[in-house]
């Protein structure tokens, strides 16, 4: 009996193990036919069904961006939704080929999970909500608060270093599933909910009366979320990395999904090079010189994921912010395509 | 060739003697199984080893010293941000246990109460059984979890105001509030009288049984009993001076709203995540027990009811001297089952943030520190040892009770 669950056991994590890290992940998705991409549960604006059953947001559009430079395709991807507990899992084990799901940088993270960060879509910060009756007006005045929160992320850890440095008690509620947590600080089961502040705007959405909710001006951590692929894979790490960076460098240059095709005949030679009038740069990332081109026409640049996926005008209302382009006051920044 | 084939053909004769040997068959067939699981077992972990360290993932016992850098809102120990990945595990098993323990007793007694209600001559009584069992036996448990902290939670009064009992006891979404006892210097003398009228009444039982066999006298064992576990300590308690006193949970509905409420460090609290789980699992665990009861005392030929009365025994006699003894040879292996069912099931808390082995340690542990394989592997070790610890103390009172011959 003990033998059979033990070797079990060892067989399961041989399976979560053997992986395919190391083989090619861009021969196997070209051979699949699809990027397997992994996403929220469900976050407006990040990565969220609509009601057709469509996948949504500014972290499926990282997705569809790669699918479009691999296929010329943006719709070849598939989605598997995961909680913040079983992500790592999931990319480790070859579940998944892309992790785009706002998940933070950090050095634990990217040194010993195997794991490696191909950038970053969304500069965000850790942030607090509370019920505005409660005549809170600062983080500072949250002592002895009970916290609701989602377990095996870093908002748990930088709230529990935050109260911690500024000497307040506080008692924290951690649940698996994002709507768990919004449902149970819904009912009054907790006085505060924090997650990233993006987060908080995006599921503000699902309580009963969001205009009685408010988030605290304090953000208490840096978390620079962006997606994540395997480690020991180089060009596909390019590939995704390089994604980005197209469609940063496009809302630099310019280039939107509407004009690029006017684009193509333009004399800027940085321009000439992302639509891929000019030089092999598609090739030397092991797809077709057009990647830059498809990403853009099927999915936009930068500044239009942003806007039609959380900015103001979408029912989450986010300013740029840190996230414009470096020349225009933001973070927002990537190497040249040369 | 002919020499090399008389060879083989003498082989051939002595492996023949050899197979058609059953013990020498069955070792052989033990030692490939065994050395096929060793060998299985060394390929799967030296395989894993390697994956492990081509993809660069952490491994090794080594993250159980560091430091965990989160809270758990229920530590049987004590428990701090600054506490180990070690301290975390033995919080979420003491939480395991302690859910499973109190699971345990309760679907028990539940589930002996409705067995024997369903099969009670009052129809209202066996009806009500019926339907109780019928309906939660046939509803998944995870929804019965949600249905117990969701649906319920939203119903209790919030946080700024309560339910109360006896002005003592308080129910609100923040849980149950209940006076805590402070034991004092000469409470001790107290916790040794209840121990010394335990072993009294142990020795007492087993005098009365012997004089009655041989006598046929009976000894009113229950009552003795219930005087020195409970009376005499009760006299040494006043005796002492009550060396103890209740804190009760203290309520503000002044000041900030953030602090008001109950206030922490002030009474007892159960936290709804607990409350939720227990109910939930006792009360879908005792509908299964309720089968399981009914179906040991109807195992029990009515022949045994006919020749008891027809000795002259009562009724209750009948039951508790004739029936039960007989009816428990049936009901304690399928009950064991489901006793390591709760403790399984219990994992389900994770759905409704109760801080326990599988949400703590396979949960948060492992997602914030990647070592899911060290990790799992210790968190089944776990419920293996729980199941077999659980399996052996069933097996030794199924022993006890039963049938001896004589
Ligand atoms: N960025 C943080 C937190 C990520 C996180 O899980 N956030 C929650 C709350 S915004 C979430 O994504 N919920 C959606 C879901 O679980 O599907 C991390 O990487 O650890």
């Amino acid at each position: 009996m003990k033998k059979i669950v033990l070797s079990t056991a060892l067989g399961a994590a041989v399976a979560v193990a053997a992986s395919t890290a190391g083989a090619a992940t861009l021969d196997d998705i070209k051979a699949k036919g699809h990027v397997q991409c992994g996403v929220s549960q469900g976050l407006p604006g990040f990565s969220n069904t609509d009601d057709k059953g469509n996948w949504t947001g500014i972290d499926v559009d990282v997705c569809r961006a790669v699918a479009a430079a691999v296929f010329g395709d943006a719709s070849k991807v598939k989605y598997t939704p995961l909680s913040a507990k079983e992500r790592f899992t999931a990319l480790q084990s070859g579940e998944i080929d892309i992790l785009s799901r706002n998940t933070t940088w950090t050095m634990t993270r990217d040194t010993t999970l195997g794991l490696n960060f191909a950038g970053v879509n969304y500069y965000d910060g850790q942030g607090f909500m509370v019920r505005k009756d409660l005549g809170v007006k600062s983080a500072l005045e949250l002592g002895g608060a009970k916290v609701c929160t989602n377990t095996g992320t870093t908002t748990e850890l930088n709230v529990a270093d935050y109260f911690r440095a500024n000497k307040l008690t506080y008692e924290i509620v951690a649940f698996e599933k994002a709507d768990e947590v919004v449902q149970a600080y819904d009912t009054g089961r907790c006085d505060v909910y924090t997650t990233d502040a993006s987060g908080l705007y995006a599921q503000r959405l699902k309580l009963a009366k969001p205009g009685d909710h408010m988030v605290l001006p304090e953000i208490i951590s840096k978390e620079p979320l962006g997606p994540v692929v395997r480690q020991g894979d180089d060009q596909w790490f390019n590939l995704v990395k390089w994604t980005l960076f197209a469609m940063i460098n496009a809302e630099e240059l310019g280039v939107t999904s509407a004009n690029i095709d006017d684009m193509k005949k333009s004399t800027n030679p940085a321009i000439k090079r992302l639509v891929g009038v000019e030089g092999n740069f598609g090739q030397n990332l092991g797809v077709s010189n057009e990647w830059a081109y498809n990403i853009v026409k099927q999915v936009g640049n930068y500044g239009e994921i942003f806007d039609a996926n959380v900015g103001p005008k979408t029912p989450l209302g986010i300013s740029r912010g840190v996230n414009a382009l470096w020349s225009k006051g933001g973070l927002q920044y990537a190497p040249p395509v040369r | 060739m002919a020499s090399i084939t008389e060879k083989s053909d003498s082989e051939d004769t002595a492996k023949v003697a050899l197979w058609n040997n059953p013990k020498a068959r069955a070792l052989v067939f033990q030692v490939l199984l065994i050395g096929l699981i060793l060998w299985s077992g060394w390929y799967m972990y030296s395989n894993l080893q390697a994956n492990l360290e081509r993809q660069n993932i952490a491994s090794g016992f080594g993250f159980l010293n560091t430091t965990a850098g989160f809270g758990i809102i229920q530590a049987l120990v004590p428990y701090s941000e600054t506490s180990t990945f070690g301290t975390v595990f033995i919080v979420g098993l003491l939480n395991t246990i302690l859910v499973s323990v109190i699971g345990i007793f309760f679907a028990t007694m539940l589930g002996f109460l409705l067995g024997i209600s369903r099969l009670s001559h009052n129809w209202v009584i066996s009806k009500l059984a019926t339907v109780y069992i019928e309906t939660l036996r046939n509803i998944p448990l995870l929804l019965q979890i949600f249905f117990w902290y969701f649906a319920v939670l939203r119903s209790v009064p919030g946080k700024r105001d309560k339910w109360s009992l006896l002005d003592s006891f308080h129910l609100n979404i923040m849980g149950f509030h209940a006076p805590k006892p402070i034991f004092e210097a000469g409470s001790s003398f107290v916790v040794y009288a209840v121990i010394a009228g335990i072993i009294a009444s142990f020795f007492i039982k087993r005098w009365s049984t012997k004089r009655q066999m041989e006598t046929g006298q009976t000894f009113p064992v229950l009552w003795t009993s219930l005087g020195l576990i409970i009376g005499i300590p009760l006299v040494v308690f006043f005796a002492m001076g009550m060396p103890m006193h209740l804190d009760y949970a203290l309520f503000k509905d002044t000041g900030s709203r953030l602090r008001q409420g109950f206030q922490a460090g002030h009474g007892m609290v159960l936290i709804p995540e607990f409350l939720a789980l227990l109910l939930a699992l006792s009360m879908y665990t005792a509908t299964f027990i309720a089968e399981i009861v009914r179906a040991g005392i109807l195992a029990v030929s009515h022949g045994q009811t006919e020749a008891a009365s027809a000795l002259g025994l009562r009724s209750g006699m009948t039951l508790r001297l004739v029936v039960i003894p007989q009816a428990l040879r049936v009901i304690i292996p399928p009950l064991t089952s489901q006793y390591l069912n709760l403790i399984k099931n219990s994992s389900l808390a994770v759905a409704i943030a109760y801080p326990d082995l599988v949400s703590v340690f396979a949960g948060t542990t492992l997602n914030q520190t990647g070592q899911a394989v060290e990790i799992i592997i210790m968190t089944m070790l776990v419920y293996l040892f729980l199941s077999l610890v659980t399996s052996m103390f069933m097996n030794w009172y199924n022993a006890h009770m039963a049938l001896v011959d004589r």
